[in-house]
């Protein structure tokens, strides 16, 4: 079964992880292809339809071309051009790369693309579908022959820790620093990371559930570290727990 | 220790731009040579970030600046461990002339092996034919080769009209990608651990020994040679070599008294598949034209003699062209071996 990420070690010690793309989200992807790929015969033949002004014959001919190297070049010309995508890998936000983590090889990219040949047997690629389940790399066999595998792209983006935490409001916790230096001693970075999560997310949760779990980490934290009872008073769960996360992640105020 | 998120991300986030740009840059070109300031800069912002990303890692655990870092720091190490020493721009001429035939006769094993099982299923399909005539409904399943070889012949001799007239250009594509695709086909089931290569090229050379046989029980083998010879030439031979290609893979995939594990031998044998299976491509350009403009015109048209001299001087060619061709290896030119070569031309005059 896939373990959804791969995981790479680079000579520097480093380890990076790259989330693996699935048969869903491959498949969605090339449907949109196939769409691109129709709609540009379409277009194509068109243009070639004009020729049979000159010869109906070599219209046909040209036309039978054209189809078969978009069928055949569309993704090849795709992926060495575009780094690993096609129009449906980049709606999709998925990219094919190395298996190691290096640089597509022309080799890589066309053999890949040939084996679609076998990878779609019987019908609708139940076959590269199957093996792509099966695989540790959610590979198909045309990358398993390529050594390539279908990453997701992440969005980066900085959270937005002012709208979390608003400025200069006024934090009870501060008045003890050397409690908010034990705090910041005795909560591991996941955990504050859950914290931060929670009120990164807060919107996304029903009220209820929302309370409970304030309630939960905020139980949590006071576990770990007593304060004082004035600095609690009046004080709801899910404040706390913004006050603890603006001392773990803003040191200096 | 938990960092400081919003001073650490102000204080990376200019270093973190920049390698984002420097990336997006050399990812537009691949072939642009980078300045050594450039290479050295780089590396020094691919370390940082690399250092930035084990902090993140381990001081806090937000998710999407690790996220992103891991983004940019897999890409600068694919461009920095890429390993290619000087990009080379292809060129047809030096692939085709050099590496195609080179690459063909260092893989000349799998070739003898797709040879001997296109032959051994020739043998069979023409023994099936002369032991059992009843077996050509089995055998080759078309209509046009069902009927009788003499009547066949006849049609075709004392036929009025170019029952071409029209359509050869369309039928030269349609032949040309046709025989791509089943040659595609069967390169790609080299997976199945070469089954199905071995399949398609048996079955390949049972049609083509019980035409054979069919047409020379019936006294056509004039006939036969001279409609098939012309395009067979190459056609033939190019599904040999997309069986090599095939077999190339089926050979990575069982691994058979090989050390190496599974993806370096098949990373080792790709190109080579890839190198074969477009010069398959190429041939059955050619191998389309002559069917569809030279070999479906017969005697009196067109004498089976010229048509079997031009299918033997065809199958010699390409015999040298595999054989001899790329012997003395010519390496692709570089951009900056000719632009020092101009350069050097200018100064001495």
């Amino acid at each position: 079964m896939n373990t959804h990420k791969r995981t790479i070690l680079t000579p520097e010690g480093v380890t990076f992880a790259l989330p693996l793309a699935g048969p869903v989200s491959r498949s969605l992807a090339w449907m949109i292809d196939a769409a691109c790929i129709l709609a540009c015969f379409q277009v194509g033949r068109v243009l070639i339809g004009l020729l049979g002004i000159i010869s109906h014959d070599i219209s046909s001919a040209v036309s039978i071309f054209i189809f078969f190297v978009l069928r055949t070049g569309y993704a090849m010309a795709l992926e060495w051009f575009w780094q690993g995508q096609t129009v449906g890998k980049r709606v999709l936000g998925l990219r094919v790369m190395d298996v190691n983590g290096l640089r597509l090889q022309p080799s890589q990219i066309v053999i890949r693309n040939l084996l679609r040949a076998v990878d779609s047997l019987p019908l609708f690629y139940l076959l590269g579908g199957a093996v792509c389940l099966i695989s540790r790399q959610s590979q198909r066999l045309g990358d398993l022959a390529a050594n390539t595998m279908v990453i997701k792209i992440g969005k980066a983006f900085e959270p937005d820790l002012d709208l979390i935490l608003e400025k200069n409001r006024y934090n009870s916790l501060r008045a003890y620093p050397h409690l908010t230096a034990r705090l910041r001693q005795q909560v591991s970075p996941e955990e504050a990371g859950v914290a931060l999560q929670a009120l990164m997310r807060r919107d996304e949760f029903q009220p209820e559930a929302r309370v409970t779990l304030f309630d939960e980490i905020a139980g949590h934290f006071k576990s770990k570290v007593a304060f004082p009872q004035e600095t609690l008073e009046g004080v709801s769960d899910e404040q706390y727990v913004r006050n603890v996360v603006d001392v773990l992640f803003k040191a200096d105020v | 220790m938990i960092i400081d998120l919003k001073k650490f991300i102000a204080t990376e986030r200019p270093f973190w731009n920049e390698l984002d740009r420097m990336l997006l840059l050399n990812e537009r070109d691949p072939y642009r040579r980078l300045p050594f300031d450039e290479i050295k800069r780089l590396h020094y912002l691919y370390q940082r970030a690399s250092s930035d990303l084990s902090k993140i890692s381990t001081f806090s655990a937000e998710r999407a600046i690790n996220a992103y870092l891991e983004s940019l720091v897999g890409r600068a190490y694919a461009m920095i461990h890429a390993g290619r020493q000087e990009a080379v721009r292809f060129s047809f001429w030096c692939w085709f002339w050099g590496t195609f035939p080179r690459t063909f006769r260092r893989r000349w094993r799998a070739f003898a092996l797709s040879l001997a099982i296109m032959v051994a299923g020739s043998l069979f399909g023409g023994g099936a034919i002369v032991w059992d005539p009843h077996a050509k409904a089995v055998l080759m399943p078309f209509e046009h080769l069902q009927m009788d070889p003499a009547d066949r012949v006849a049609m075709e001799e004392s036929a009025e009209r170019d029952r071409m007239r029209g359509a050869k250009s369309s039928f030269s594509a349609f032949l040309m990608t046709h025989n791509t695709r089943v040659s595609i086909f069967v390169l790609a089931l080299g997976m199945t651990w070469g089954i199905g290569t071995v399949l398609l090229l048996y079955s390949n050379g049972v049609m083509l020994g019980a035409v054979a046989a069919d047409y020379i029980r019936a006294g056509q083998g004039l006939f036969l040679t001279g409609w098939l010879l012309p395009h067979g030439a190459v056609e033939i031979p190019s599904i040999l070599l997309a069986g090599q290609a095939g077999l190339l893979l089926a050979g990575a995939m069982i691994g058979r008294r090989s050390a190496l594990p599974f993806g370096a031998r098949l990373r080792e044998v790709v190109p080579d598949v890839v190198t074969l299976i477009s010069g398959v491509a190429v041939m059955l350009i050619w191998a389309g034209i002559v069917e569809a403009f030279f070999s479906q015109y017969h005697a009196p048209v067109l004498p089976y003699e010229v048509k079997i001299a031009f299918g033997v001087i065809e199958l010699a060619l390409l015999a040298a062209f595999l054989r001899l061709s790329g012997r003395s290896e010519v390496k692709p030119m570089s951009w900056r071996r000719i632009r020092g070569w101009i350069t050097l031309g200018r100064l001495k005059h």
